[in-house]
This record gives C-alpha cells, structure tokens and sequence, in this order.
C-alpha cells in the first residue's frame, strides 16, 4: 500500500466476487479480488484476455451487462460503501466521481449526435448549464484534450474523426465533471502505436494535471510499467501479484507473473527468451483464460471443449538449438528466392495502397515487414501470395515472373505450393464446415492430388505434430478449438506441401501474449528446420526485430526504410522509423518526463 | 447546411437512378398491353358486335399495324402527355379516374400507416427495455401472429365481430355511408375536407367508415415494425455509445430517448418506407373487403373484366409514387444519419 | 457429422419445445397434403343444397358452404395445392436467387450493381401489385401464380445470398482455400455456398409462409386458382360473401388454417435457425 494509513483510499476494493449467469449455469469471472487506489495514483490491471480485468473495471463503476452481478465484496469509493448503490446514487457517481474510457472509442461515441453536443450532454448531466454555456466548455475540453482545430471538431460527426481523435473527445466526456478517478479500459488498444503513444502521454499529463488517479486496464505489460505506478497482475479472476513496475518486471515472483513478463517481448529479448522455463507447468491451469473469457463475456458458450489441450501443447516441445537462431544470416551466395520490383496496387478511385515497393528475400531468410494500418503492408502480402494482380510491377520467384500469371489462374501454377500463407485472424481463418483435419489436408488433396488414406492421413497428422497440434484435436471444428489451437491448425495447413516462401500476415496479432509467445517459438522452429522463407508482417516491431534479420518499414504505400533488423534498429536512419521506435514499450519503470 | 446539400444531392442521385427503373416499368405496361389475350383492337371497339372494318379502323386508330418500336414511342408519347386511355367500364379517360380515387387509397394507406406506427414503436420499445418481461412476450407473441394472419381473413373478421356482432360499425361498403353528402372537395382526403368545412358530424361518419380498414391494415404491418423496433432498440441499448452515456451518468430519459431511441429509428424508417409499398400492394385486398373506392380496387374491377388500361394506368401509378416513397424515405434518412453522406 | 447433426437437432428440439411442435406441424400438414383427399369425410367438390351454409356441427366441422359442400373437408384437400404452389415458387427462386446471388456476391464489380440496383428497385415495388399485373399478362392460370410468386421472392434470394457471400469472401478461409489451389469457381461452389446455404434454409421456411399468404390473396382477388377447386384463399372470398349476415365459419376457417401453416413454417424457420447455426454445436 502506497497510502498511509490515516488516509483513506479513493477506491477500495475487497474480496470482489462476479458472477455471470450463463446458458451453462453460472460462470465465476472475479473471484476474489482486492486492491486499492489512492487518489492521484495510477495503478495498472495487467491480464491477459478472459483475467477478468475488465469485468473488475464495470463491477466498479456497476456497468456490467444485465446477466453479471456483484455476488460477493465490497467496493469503497471514498469511503463510501457503492457495493449495493442505487441507480440514483450510482448517476450522481458516473462522470461527476469516477469516469470511464473505453476500447473502440468510435464505437463508444454516439454516431448520430455531433462530438460537441456529446461533450455538453456529459457536462448537463451534473450540472445546470445553458445549451451555450455547454458548448463553451465543450470547446474548452476539446482544447484540453489538445485536438487540432477544436472549433471545428465541436460540430464534427464521430465518423469524420480519426480513431485517435475519438479516443480524445472520450477523454474530454470522461474529464468534463471532473472526477477524482479515471478508470480506462483498455484505451489504445486497436489503435497504431505511434496514435496510442500520444493518447498515452495525453492521459498521464491530464491525469497529473488534475490530480486525478487512474486505473490503467491493458494487457500490454510495456503499457503498464511505463505509465503506472503501481501493477497488479491478475489471472483467472484474482490478483495473483501487486508491485511496482520496476520491481515486478526484474523480480517478478509468481510463476504466472515470471511467465508473462518472459512472454512480453521486449527490445532485447530473443525468440528463446519467450519462455525460458523450457518444460515449466502450462501457463494457465484450467480452462484456459481464452475459453473462460468466451463463457464469461460472449455468454453463449461452446466453452470449455478443448481447453486444457492448449495448456499441453503450451509446453510441447521446446527443443534444443533454440538458443542460436539469432540472425542467422544466409551464406552470401544464396540465390534470391522471391524479388519483387517496382510493385504498385491502385484500387478504384485512384487509391494508391502500394506505390512503387521493391524487395527480395533469399531462400531460408525471414524478412520483416513493419508499418501502422493503412501502410499497404496486408495488401503487399496478398500481392506476393498472387492472391490479388499488381497494377505494375514484377515479382519474381526463383528467377521465374509468377505475376504474368492473372492471380485468377494462379491456382494451377507448379509454384502455387511454394508460396504459402498463415493469416491473421485464426478464427477468421478456417472454414467453419471444414474439421482441422480436412483443413489440413484440403492443400494436399488439391495441390498434391492426394487422395484420401493411409498417406494423407499420416501426412496431416505429421504436419499436426509439427505444428504442436495433438492429433486428437484433428476431429474438432474450428469453433471447439481455442484462439492458439486455431492459429496451429492456419499453421499446419500452410507448411502441409512443404512450401519454399510462409507469407505470416500478422499472425499472432489476435493471440494473448503468452500464446504468442508459443506460436512465435513454433513458427521459428519450423523454419529452420525447413529452410522456409519468411515474409513477416507485423506492426509489432519487438516481434519483428526476433524473428527477422532484415526488416522494411513501410509508411502509406512505401517503402522508407529498409535494411538488417539489427542495425535498423539501433539506429534508424529515417525520422518515421524513429517515430515508431520511440512509440515502442519497453517493460521498466515509468519513463522520467 | 453541407449536410443539406449533400442530402439534396443524393436524392437527386437517388431520383435519376430509379428513372430506369421507371422505364422499365414503362416498358413492362406496353408489353402488359401486347401479350394480354385477346387482341386490344377488340377491347378498344364499341363492343363484341363490332363489325370487322370497325375494328381494323380502331385498329389503324391505335397503331397497331405499326411496328413493335414505333408503337412503344408512340405509347411513351401518349404517357408523356397525360392519356393514358380510356376505361371501358366507366367510360371515362384511366387519368380522371385515378386521379379523383387516388385519395381514397392514401387517405386509408396513411391512416393504416400512422396507426401502425403509434402502435409499433412504443410496443417495441417496451419490449426492448424490459427484455425478457411479460411485455416481451406478450409484443414477441403479437409479432409472431400477426405476420401470419392474412390481410383479407383478418379485415372479414372485423366485420363480423364489429358490425354483426357488436353493430358498433357502419356498414362496411365506402368511404361514407349513401346517405350522407360529400363535403366540398379540396385535397379529397374525406377526413381533412370535412374538417376544413367544419361538417364535424360528417368528419365522424367518415372516421367511422375508416376505422375498420386502416386497422385491417395497420394489423399487417404492426408485426415487423414492431419487431424491428425491438430488434434496432435491443441493439442501440447493448451498444458501446449507450454504456458511454451510462458511464457518464446521463439522466434516463437521455439515455433511452436522445441515445438509444434515435439510433433505434434509423432502421424502423428504412422498414418503413418497406412497409409503405407492401401497403399499397395490401390495398388491393383490403379495398376488395370494404368495398372501398380507391385506386386498387379499380384496378382490381377492370383486371376482371379484362378491361387492362386501367391496370396498366394503376401499376404506373404504383411505380411513380414507389419513387417518391424512396426518395421521402433517402431525404428523411439523410436528415437523421450524418454518417450517408460519406458515400 | 450426420450423426451429430441429428443428435443435435434433438437436443434443440427437447430444449426448444416451440420448434418441435412447428415441425410436427409441417409434418402433418405435408402429410395431409399427400393423403387429404383419401381421408376426408365429403366430397369437396359435390354440392348438397339442402344442407347449405350449415354452421359447424358433428357432422360438418367446420359448417357447409352455400352449395352445401363440407367446409372441413374442402381445407383438408386444399392443403395440397396451396402448398404446392408455395414450394414449387419457393424452390424455383431460391435455386435461382443462391446462383445468382453468390455469383454478384464473390464477384462485386458491375454485374453485382446492375443486379443490386434491379434487385433493389424489384424489392421496394409493391409486389403484391406486380404479381397481380404479372398473372394478368401471362395469363390466368395457376402455373403463372408459381412463376408471380417466384419472380416476386426471387429478390430476397439474391440480396440474401449476395449479403452471406460478401460478408464472407475476403474472410481468411477463402483466401486460404485460393492458396491452397481453389479457382474462384471452386471457392464460390465448395466453400462459399456450403456455408451460406443452412442460412438460406432458413430463409426458405421463412418465406414460405409469406408465399402462400401471397398466391392465396391472388386467388381470394380471382387471380389463378379458379371455382369450384377447394383452394384456402378462393374459400374465404366466397364466404366473404355472407360475412355481413354472420356466417363466419366460411371465413375463419380457411384463414385458421392459412394463419396456422404459415405460423408453422414461421416458427419452424427460427427454430432451424438455432439447429443449423454450428456455434451452437457442442
């Protein structure tokens, strides 16, 4: 405790127990929860998805959805007992005395009322005011909150206004009454790392400001040291460890807390650093957080089939060498595997998502590709896959021009299995009707002609193995598998023909940290054992930095930057590749400012 | 005022792009005319007993020896200017006719439309803020039924219960009962003529005549407004802006009106302007029930007595005012959505 | 996977009591469909003056009309027709709509405007209206109200199938299943329609009920079936005749069974919703 003890806390949590009444009886989502916060102090709530951090923040504030109740605990504002508050109790609290920011702030703002009329309304909640003298202090927030052209954002439509700017006038809403605390859920999340710097650093200023103290609710540990002053570390719907930053992340104690904190890329860390304890005990225990989150939240559960699979192929087999995959780089004379050559992409209406892209990646070499959203880095990936033609450009595999073949015939090409790719979203990426078996199999039937039997069968279950997938798992559908089996399942089918060039189009962008960490190991491992080429694209640059040895950085279309990870970034040459390094978290204290 | 411009600029774009589809209709009337049975010279003649010149003369008269092209010019020509032929049962030209029972039909289309309304949206409102309630159930029961139940069953069911049974309604045959004068014709909505003359008893006869009907059917369509409404307030109260307003304290009222219920409505306005044209499809039988003098039951009484210019001037009229439904609708959508006019 | 499908079905159908009664109910009536005319107790079509405008009695169920004929029986044989005119609408325009759909859907580009655009303008006509001008132009038979009913719920189809197949064709599994070698057309056939066909079924039973509440309107305004055939719609016009002197029998039970078949199909449609969604499989 960072309070003394004459001094009340602001908020005091105790013993907090939530409870979701779900199709399958009830689920348990807080289970036990304790900490507090002293008035002007940022603490940080650190978990990875289904921790049950963010249901804590709505307990808090008593927003929860209509089937989650507080079944047990107490929650002290000020003081004051708001466990079992009245709805009248509770509006005169919301805004006036703990405030809220959240994930998605297009989608939390009203799409149909302009941002200046929203300010006001948060405004008139509490106070008497006139229309006018609303909008007045709207416009004083909006400077506050140091938006561009604040008189004119006053009448501006949510839609017109960048994800960045809406988080802002979030900010605005959320200050306007001035409340003591601040309670953000997840609030850069989905939003580009140079925008969720700035958003950030804003909220700190506005925070110290005005003397308000914040809960920080993020699954970004680099998030949380860097701006708060004291972490819990939650798991499974309890804290399972409360310290200061610096402390937490050098010394960490419980194991759960070490694993993370190894798990958490950092600027120094490398593929095998992820998870240190080769054969240490799984993770999580049962079930698995992501499969708990989806029985507590989503409420309509398929649940918990396969949960505690995930947790066994967490520490399935780490093996030797990992410590030397560091920069391996190709013999000299390695011949070029993919060269791409003045690629440019316009879409209708003259939008231009690649503009004159030129690289190449040797065989077995693992090229990084980096950008924010909208830098044309997916589109660039799809390009090289010959899923979609270039408007100009060459690209050439093995010496051969594969883009003179129309992406619609690209199918039937001999070179269509040596270009593979693992997408994004593993959810999004396996048909629904197909079981992982026949979506591994379904490149082999079709690429290798195989037919069904002995061979295709020990073929999947091979590439099922290699991919860390236990075979037992082959019979499920997509949605009976987790987040990290479905990403193993996008894996195995696209190594299943044995492909020359992996196309990962930000592969673990949708995984917890801790499964990334696996997935990452996984991908790492297989490449050195097939000489596969990797283009990585990612817009995590710690990830980036581990897994490749030459990195591209890419800005609206181009490229403005490229060249060995190692050099790029220790020492990037260019002002936009500074820009994203310094956006960069890195696990410490709170940087000094 | 931009958001105006855009809005005028859109259903300018709107109107220009439904004119093909006004063509095709165009079209699609001539072709009516050309594959009906029969050969229209006959229709067209004086009677059954025409003699042979007597029909090669209308025949000449029509234009029918000319060559298919030339015949649509002609055709579009004549729309162009107004004729769209004469009625064989009335007599009179197709253009007078639908013109003077026009308002009969949108005089009961928008009465059914406003009773529909004022029963949809609290309905579902209600259901939607009590989810799970006995209101839920009882609206969710209504919407279940009522899309089930056809228009011409139910609005014969009114009568037997209201006018045999009760005898609380008049006889269910036209807009005013025989005995009672017309009012001075001025817009020939019965209900505001009676009105602007001050003739209160009359406006009551005429109300009374009117009930029956545009509950008949105002019944078909509370069901999926009704539903729609639930289902748009249902998402409006879920979603991120409503727990922002929350979040902020914001009085109910606020919350429920000013948040959910006006981004609720977006989409019971696009089911509405759905909704409009299925009523005017309605038309046909709920006129047929109440012997009511509209258009659609002109239309339907020269169908059967294969007496189709007449058809042919009523589905035309049905296209023009399916346009400026959609267009009302776009304006009315472009007004209240900021978010359209980025496209 | 059948096995399971079944199995599933009948856990949702013991949980979701409403659903199971709707498919008895279609079951029956496709049953009475196919038997109706052997098992009813008269003759639909023979008139027995004497006995006219009979109300419900032991005898008569459902009362006799104004020639005498058992009204109950007319509704059994009835079933037939109107449900053959229903399906065989149905199933003509949902082949066509998923085809044409799926196709502008994966596409985009111009083919999917122009159709949109059509399919837009055909969805806010009053359709009613152009069934209506349509069975006047083809001609007063009932094979022409199977092609106004098709032609006027081909729209839903299409805009249905497109929306599915749009909202699905730049998901991850299809471009996977182009990397893994599929030609579009293969993508459109082997992975597209499978996953948007169950939502389409659905669809089907939904409008099933709006396309028998559409051809027997036809009919009730003397369009398609004509007297003495015993068809739902023809039956309330002719009783509409004496509604006014209280003879409801000749009304309320052709629109019973025309509110409960299209009730049947309505909730059987939500139901196979629940059972056909593979999120709700466990």
């Amino acid at each position: 405790m960072t309070t003394s003890a004459s001094n009340v806390p602001l908020l005091a949590i105790d013993d907090l127990h939530v409870t979701f009444s779900t199709r399958r009886g009830l689920v348990e989502a807080v289970r036990g929860v304790s900490f507090s916060v002293a008035a002007g102090e940022t603490l940080g709530v650190v978990g990875e998805s289904g921790s049950g951090k963010s249901v804590t923040a709505f307990a808090v504030t008593r927003l929860l959805d209509a089937s989650g109740r507080v079944s047990q605990g107490s929650i002290r504002f000020a003081g004051e007992d708001i466990t079992s508050a009245s709805s009248k109790q509770l509006r005169r609290l919301h805004g006036a005395a703990i405030s809220m920011i959240f994930q998605n702030p297009r989608g939390a703002l009203n799409p149909i009322r302009t941002v200046g009329q929203q300010i006001a309304d948060a405004i008139m909640a509490h106070e008497p005011i006139s229309a006018g003298e609303g909008r007045a202090r709207a416009l004083d927030l909006l400077k506050a909150v140091l938006i561009r052209d604040p008189k004119k954002r006053l009448d501006a439509y949510p839609h017109e206004l960048s994800g960045g700017m809406c988080q802002r006038v979030m900010i605005a809403m959320a200050i306007a009454c001035a409340p003591k605390l601040l309670i953000a859920d997840e609030p850069t999340t989905g939003l580009d790392v140079t925008t969720q710097k700035t958003v950030m650093d804003l909220l700190a200023k506005i925070t110290a400001e005005r003397g308000m103290a914040m809960i920080l609710i993020t699954h970004d540990l680099g998030l949380a040291s860097r701006y708060c002053q004291r972490v819990c570390v939650m798991e499974q719907g309890k804290v399972v460890e409360e310290a200061q930053p610096l402390s937490l992340f050098s010394a960490p104690q419980h194991p759960y807390t070490k694993r993370l904190v190894a798990a958490s890329p950092t600027a120094t860390s490398t593929i095998a650093d992820l998870a240190p304890e080769a054969l240490s005990p799984p993770l999580s225990h049962s079930p698995h957080p992501e499969e708990a989150a989806v029985a507590a939240v989503s409420k309509d559960g398929p649940e918990c089939a396969g949960a505690s699979f995930e947790t066994r192929t967490m520490s399935a087999p780490q093996d030797e060498g990992l410590g030397n995959t560091e920069k391996r780089k190709p013999a000299p004379g390695t011949p070029l595997l993919l060269e791409v050559q003045n690629l440019v992409k316009r879409y209708d209406r003259g939008v231009v998502a690649v503009n004159d892209v030129s690289f190449s990646i040797r065989a077995g070499e693992s090229l990084g590709l980096v950008g924010e959203s909208g830098s044309g880095k997916s589109t660039i990936s799809r390009l090289v896959c010959r899923l979609i033609d270039a408007s100009e450009g060459e690209i050439l595999f093995d010496g051969q021009a594969i883009g003179t073949l129309p992406a619609r015939d690209f199918h039937r090409s001999p070179l269509r299995k040596d270009i593979q790719i693992v997408f994004q979203d593993p959810t999004d990426s396996l048909n629904p009707r197909f079981n992982a078996f026949d979506c591994i199999a379904h490149p082999l039937r079709r690429l290798l002609n195989m037919k069904d039997g002995a061979a295709l069968t020990a073929r999947v279950s091979e590439c099922a193995e290699r991919a860390g997938l236990p075979s037992e798992l082959l019979e499920r559908f997509p949605h009976q598998l987790s987040g990290g089996q479905k990403a193993r399942v996008g894996i195995a089918r696209a190594i299943a023909c044995r492909p020359r060039l992996l196309i990962l189009d930000e592969p673990t962008a949708a995984l917890d940290v801790s499964v990334q960490a696996v997935i990452l190991q996984l991908l790492d491992r297989l490449r050195r054992e097939d000489d596969l080429a990797l283009l990585f694209v990612s817009h995590d640059l710690n990830v980036v930095r581990m897994m490749c040895e030459r990195t591209v950085v890419m800005q609206n279309g181009q490229i403005v930057e490229q060249g060995e990870s190692l050099a790029l970034f220790a020492a990037p040459q260019t002002a936009y590749a500074r820009t994203l390094l310094e956006a960069v978290l890195h696990l410490g204290g709170p940087t000094s400012r | 005022m931009s958001q105006l411009s855009t809005t005028a600029k859109r259903a300018g774009w709107r109107f220009a792009s439904s004119l093909p589809a006004l063509f095709g209709v165009l079209v699609f009337t001539f072709l009516l005319m050309r594959v009906l049975p029969g050969d229209p010279a006959v229709f067209f003649a004086s009677g059954p007993s025409a003699g042979k010149e007597e029909i090669e003369m209308i025949r000449k008269q029509m234009g029918l020896d000319k060559p298919v092209p030339e015949q649509l010019v002609r055709y579009l020509g004549d729309i162009g200017s107004g004729n769209l032929g004469r009625s064989l049962t009335t007599g009179q030209p197709v253009l007078a006719d639908l013109k003077s029972r026009l308002p009969a039909s949108l005089e009961l289309t928008f009465s059914a439309l406003l009773i529909a309304l004022l029963t949809a949206i609290p309905l579902g409102v209600a259901a939607a803020l009590r989810q799970g309630s006995f209101v839920d159930h009882i609206v969710r029961f209504i919407c279940a039924l009522g899309v089930c139940v056809p228009t011409f069953v139910s609005g014969l069911l009114l009568i037997y219960a209201f006018y045999y049974l009760l005898g609380i309604a008049p006889d269910p045959t036209g807009r005013v009962d025989i005995f009672s004068s017309q009012p001075p014709l001025v817009t020939g909505f019965l209900l505001i003529d009676f009105a602007l003359a001050g003739d209160w008893e009359g406006w009551r006869a005429a109300a009374s005549q009117l009930v029956l009907p545009a509950f008949t059917m105002a019944l078909f369509v509370v069901a999926p407004l009704a539903r729609i409404t639930r289902a748009a307030m249902l998402a409006s109260l879920g979603s991120d802006f409503v727990r922002t307003a929350r979040s902020l304290g914001l009085p109910p009222r606020k919350v429920i009106v000013t948040y959910a219920l006006r981004n609720a409505l977006l989409p019971v306005l696009t089911i509405a302007g759905i909704v409009f044209s299925t009523m005017l499809g309605a038309n046909v039988l709920v006129e047929k029930v109440f012997s009511w003098p509209g258009v659609a039951s002109y239309a339907l009484d020269a169908l059967l007595a294969s007496d189709y210019a007449p058809v042919q001037g009523f589905v035309l009229l049905m296209a023009s005012i399916f346009v400026v439904v959609n267009l009302t609708v776009d304006v009315l959508y472009g007004v209240a959505d900021p978010r359209v006019s980025v496209e | 996977m059948t096995s399971s499908t079944l199995r599933h079905t009948v856990w949702i159908l013991r949980g979701n009591p409403v659903t199971a009664v709707a498919a008895a109910g279609a079951f029956i009536l496709c049953l009475l469909a196919i038997i109706g005319p052997w098992i009813v107790p008269f003759d639909p079509i023979a008139s027995d003056v004497a006995n006219a405008l009979q109300p419900p009695s032991a005898k008569y169920w459902a009362g006799t009309d104004q020639l005498g004929r058992d009204v109950f029986s007319r509704l059994i044989v009835a079933t037939r027709l109107d449900l053959a005119i229903a399906a065989s609408a149905v199933s003509l325009s949902f082949v066509l709509g998923a085809v044409v759909g799926a196709l502008c859907g994966y596409t985009g580009g111009r083919l999917d405007r122009y159709v949109g655009r059509f399919v837009d303008v055909l969805m806010a006509f009053p359709l009613f209206v152009l069934a209506m001008a349509m069975v006047a132009a083809l001609g007063n038979r009932v094979e022409n109200i199977v092609i106004a009913t098709a032609i006027i719920n081909l729209p839903f189809y299409i805009r249905f199938a497109r929306a599915e197949v749009n909202v699905r064709r730049n998901a991850g599994w299809v471009e996977a299943a182009r990397a893994s070698g599929d030609s579009h057309v293969s993508v459109v056939l082997r992975f597209l329609l499978p996953n948007v066909l169950p939502a389409m079924a659905v669809q089907v039973s939904l409008n099933l009920g709006w396309a028998i509440l559409n051809a027997a309107g036809l009919s009730f305004i003397g369009l398609g079936v004509s007297a003495p055939t015993p068809e739902w719609g023809i039956m309330v016009a002719e009783g509409a005749r004496f509604i006014s002197t209280g003879k409801w029998w000749l009304v309320a039970f052709p629109g019973l069974a025309l509110m409960l078949t299209v009730l049947c199909f309505n909730l059987l449609g939500d139901g196979l919703r629940d059972i056909l969604d593979p999120r709700m499989r466990t």
